[in-house]
């Protein structure tokens, strides 16, 4: 099989993977080695697809011949689909080549599972190490770990990549069960439990081994099983705790070919996969609780308003806050404030009384922000009906409901 | 009114030099007309050199100043030197706070213009694209041809050296040309577009691998635009393939939906299913195996695993603990966090070897309450501990110490009951409802959470006191 075929199925393979982050890492150019590669800290986005996501890596499988048949997966060992295989070398001169280009800002290598979870974690280790040792690459390296390779192996893994990752794939245990058969949820909290304390190790001891200082991510299928949003968010919540994540993926199910009898056919859940994500980003940024955003009662997020939004509707005794005077987490807090602009706030009304048209020059979306505040010269009105300005909000976000 | 010469794209120097005179001689912002010259031979191909930082600041100017400058000046705008020349004078002339009112008018347009330029800036350290050629002595030269929006060559070369060390590159643009030789980065005169190579081997192979990456079930056009605006597609060689995945998404789409469903491929083999849960007769590690998925009780739900045992079979001690915390629930082993650390020196002292002692806990599962970005160890409750009993006495029933040891009040109740009382039982030998030899003493994170030095030093004499017992009366035969 010629490179470009294998380079079509096993990048097929791998698109259903959300992350292409390359953020998080070390920074390091190649001045000193002479080599090619560097990395920032924050992440460059090399070209958009037409989905709307950002190619930062490349994103490949090493083979997506798999030994396990996950529903979900397009590559599980009952699907039609072709099937390909690169060798190490392959993917080590694609990278380069790539990279010399500027079209990547390093390598997302993952695999199905071929002979024993051990064997294909050390064919991935292999790939990293060559590129870090023979070709002195210094550019961004992700390696998906299998759970059950031992722990030498995924010791020398985190040697070489700049982040590791093991997805958790649904929100549930049964959803896991019932669509995964050979995976096992504690045999996966198990590997990222020892996944953090490696991490944590070499943050600790400066001496210690350089071990993934990008940290670890997951993923989560969301629309696949009958788990609720509040489940999705329960089970983040618990991990980027328990792990210290670098961040949670939401992968909307999306139709796949060749698909499993036992799921839905249907166009994948966009709007939900973005309503996730902006709750994660309440949880981990602005002071939210699982509880706040999808209590027992309303265990979904809605669909045609923000979870903030949603939030501040049901806790109108809350409101309006006084921009001049409200402290940090309760600015946070405001429809359509976000972190940038709130910092911005309490930095200008050092100098200055707050005013409506302050916030307009700062850019602050007004039609959202509006009815939720005080200034100097505002105050919405006290009277206005909750079905009302759930109407008025829904039409000030409908801009961005495709943006992220 | 004075007259400054200032080309497009001069840079921050140039324009520092010229407000420094202008402000030596008191010129008001409104008598100074910034007009452009010719840009050509504004710069050579001569080595940039690193300003010695002598700074801005004869006039004495807000930190922030000079990154904002650069960057505003850095913008396609002729009137930006003008702009900036401005807030200079305002700075200088009574309104020394001027950078953090953020919303006056010059201040707004200055940071939108710091924003423009940052953006285009990180736009082309994305979308250059290279292409490579052979050069006279064989090894390969890669040359990219780039057009941005603004003056950004001059601040990203270095950016490109660092991460290119190893190439030999030139990137052009229509105002200014960077190359790197492998050693030292130098700068040129603007190209043109037919200065650069037209095609490259590797970009059929990246528009395949752009084709499919992207997943046609997800079409979402305008989140593409917004980050890959179309003004830089005429240099991207994978923009070509976009009307037609966007023209065909919807029906690729519409079809897997809509297939039907074939026969499994039956080609694979799948891995041996794991075979059915064994009774656990006699031996331990089939016990371990099924704890590994208790659910007896809830804490299994937001801990990592159980953590069970942990030692030789048939040991004669057996060493009993409360439950395991942080580390221990990550690594999935008893006593290895801080209270592990100190247990081990304690029974080094005492003359015991961890390796000879069968290590366990009474619950198995860490408890915890979310507490900020850490989890807060909580002590399992009665029915938490009655739910996994069954497990520590199957553990004693295989191992059948001679000796049983625990550590805190929460094993010592499951083994003697909940009348005894630690702090004052402690250190002597007692007799287990089952009839097996037991002595209790603190659990070593009691000793951690002592107030002071002196305190803690008296806690871990005595714990080894404690730990002596047991290794007397091993030495000793049966205590």
């Amino acid at each position: 099989m010629e490179i470009v075929q294998k380079l079509a199925v096993l990048a097929d393979a791998a698109k259903y993977d959300a992350s292409c982050a390359s953020s998080g890492g070390p920074k390091r150019d190649s001045l000193k080695s002479g080599g090619i590669g560097s990395t920032e800290g924050m992440g460059i986005c090399h070209a958009y697809a037409p989905d709307g996501r950002c190619i930062s890596l490349l994103k490949i499988l090493l083979t997506n011949f798999c030994t396990y048949d996950c529903a979900y997966c397009i590559n599980r060992r009952s699907s039609n689909v072709a099937r390909a295989r690169f060798s190490v070398d392959e993917v080590v001169k694609l990278t380069l080549d790539f990279y010399k280009r500027n079209y990547i800002e390093g390598l997302f290598l993952s695999s199905g599972i071929i002979r024993s979870p051990d064997y294909t974690m050390e064919q991935l280790g292999l790939v990293a190490r060559k590129l870090r040792l023979d070709h002195r690459f210094g550019g961004y390296i992700h390696l998906k770990t299998i759970p059950d390779a031992a722990p030498e192996l995924i010791t020398e893994a985190g040697r070489w990549a700049d982040r590791l990752s093991i997805n958790v794939e649904m929100p549930t245990e049964t959803g896991l069960a019932s669509l995964a058969p050979e995976k096992n949820l504690r045999d996966i909290r198990a590997a990222m439990g020892s996944l953090r304390l490696k991490i944590d190790e070499t943050l600790e001891e400066k001496r210690a081994p350089r071990f993934a200082p990008a940290g670890q991510s997951t993923q989560m299928i969301v629309g696949a099983d009958a788990a609720k949003d509040r489940d999705v968010l329960e089970t983040s919540d618990n991990l980027y705790r328990n792990y210290r994540l670098r961040r949670v993926y939401y992968s909307a199910f999306s139709p796949i070919p060749d698909a499993s009898r036992v799921l839905p056919p249907l166009a994948p859940p966009l709007m939900r996969e973005h309503r996730l994500y902006q709750a994660d980003w309440l949880l981990r940024f602005y002071g939210f609780t699982v509880d706040d955003i999808v209590p027992l009662d309303a265990p979904d997020l809605p669909a045609d308003i923000d979870p903030k939004t949603a939030w501040a509707l049901r806790h109108r005794e809350q409101f309006p806050v006084d921009v001049n005077r409200a402290d940090r987490e309760t600015l946070l807090r405001v429809p359509g404030l976000g972190v940038r602009n709130v910092e911005r706030l309490l930095e200008l009304r050092l100098v200055k009384t707050l005013r409506y048209d302050d916030l307009v020059k700062l850019r602050v979306p007004m039609k959202r922000v509006a009815p939720f505040i005080i200034t100097a010269d505002h105050r919405p009105r006290a009277d206005a009906e909750t079905a009302n300005l759930r109407r008025t909000q829904i039409t000030a976000t409908q801009g961005d409901l495709f943006g992220a | 009114m004075r007259q400054v010469d200032f080309p497009p794209g001069a840079g921050f120097e140039a324009w520092r030099d010229a407000a420094r005179a202008l402000l030596r001689d008191a010129v008001p912002p409104e008598d100074v007309s910034w007009t452009t010259g010719p840009q050509d031979d504004l710069l050579g191909a001569t080595p940039i050199s690193e300003s010695t930082g002598q700074g801005a600041a004869q006039a004495r100017v807000p930190r922030e100043f000079p990154p904002l400058a650069r960057s505003v000046l850095a913008h396609s705008d002729p009137q930006s030197p003008a702009l900036m020349y401005r807030i200079l004078w305002r700075l200088t002339h009574g309104e020394p706070r001027l950078l953090e009112q953020v919303t006056d008018a010059d201040i707004v347009r200055a940071r939108a213009c710091e924003k423009s330029v940052h953006r285009d800036a990180h736009k082309m350290k994305a979308f250059v694209r290279f292409r490579e050629i052979a050069a006279h002595d064989g090894e390969p030269v890669f040359v990219a041809w780039f057009e941005p929006e603004h003056y950004v060559v001059e601040q990203l070369a270095p950016f490109f050296a660092g991460r290119f060390a190893g190439m030999r590159w030139s990137i052009l643009t229509p105002y200014r040309s960077a190359h790197w030789d492998g050693q030292e980065l130098s700068l040129g005169p603007g190209a043109l577009r037919s200065d650069a190579p037209q095609d490259d081997v590797l970009e059929d192979l990246w528009r395949t691998y752009y084709a499919s990456i992207f997943n046609p079930a997800r079409l979402k056009v305008k989140a593409m635009t917004q980050e890959m605006p179309q003004k830089y597609w005429k240099n991207l060689p994978e923009a070509r393939l976009i009307p037609g995945l966007v023209r065909e998404a919807a029906q690729r789409r519409d079809a897997m939906v809509e297939q039907a469903f074939a026969a499994p491929n039956r080609k694979i083999r799948g891995h041996v299913a794991p075979e059915a849960l064994p009774v656990p007769t006699g031996s331990l590690d089939e016990l371990r195996r099924l704890a590994h998925d208790c659910r007896r009780c809830d804490l299994w739900k937001p801990a990592t695993q159980t953590v069970f045992g942990e030692g030789p079979a048939h040991a004669r001690v057996m060493v009993i603990g409360e439950q395991p915390g942080d580390q221990e629930d990550l690594a999935g082993k008893p006593f290895i966090g801080p209270a592990g650390k100190l247990l081990d020196s304690a029974l080094e002292q005492a003359g015991l070897d961890r390796a000879d002692l069968y290590v366990t806990n009474t619950v198995k599962h860490f408890k915890f309450e979310p507490r900020g970005k850490t989890r807060l160890h909580k002590r399992a409750d009665a029915y938490e501990q009655q739910a996994c009993r069954p497990w520590l006495d199957a553990e004693i029933e295989r191992v059948k110490p001679d000796v049983i040891l625990c550590l805190g009040s929460m094993a010592a109740s499951a083994m003697l009951g909940s009348s005894f009382k630690l702090l004052k039982q402690r250190g002597t030998w007692h007799t287990g409802e089952d009839g097996s030899r037991v002595i209790a003493t603190v659990h070593p994170s009691y000793l951690l959470r002592l107030p002071d030095a002196s305190a803690r030093e008296q806690g871990f004499a005595d714990f080894v006191t404690d730990l002596r017992q047991v290794a007397d009366a091993l030495a000793k035969g049966r205590p």
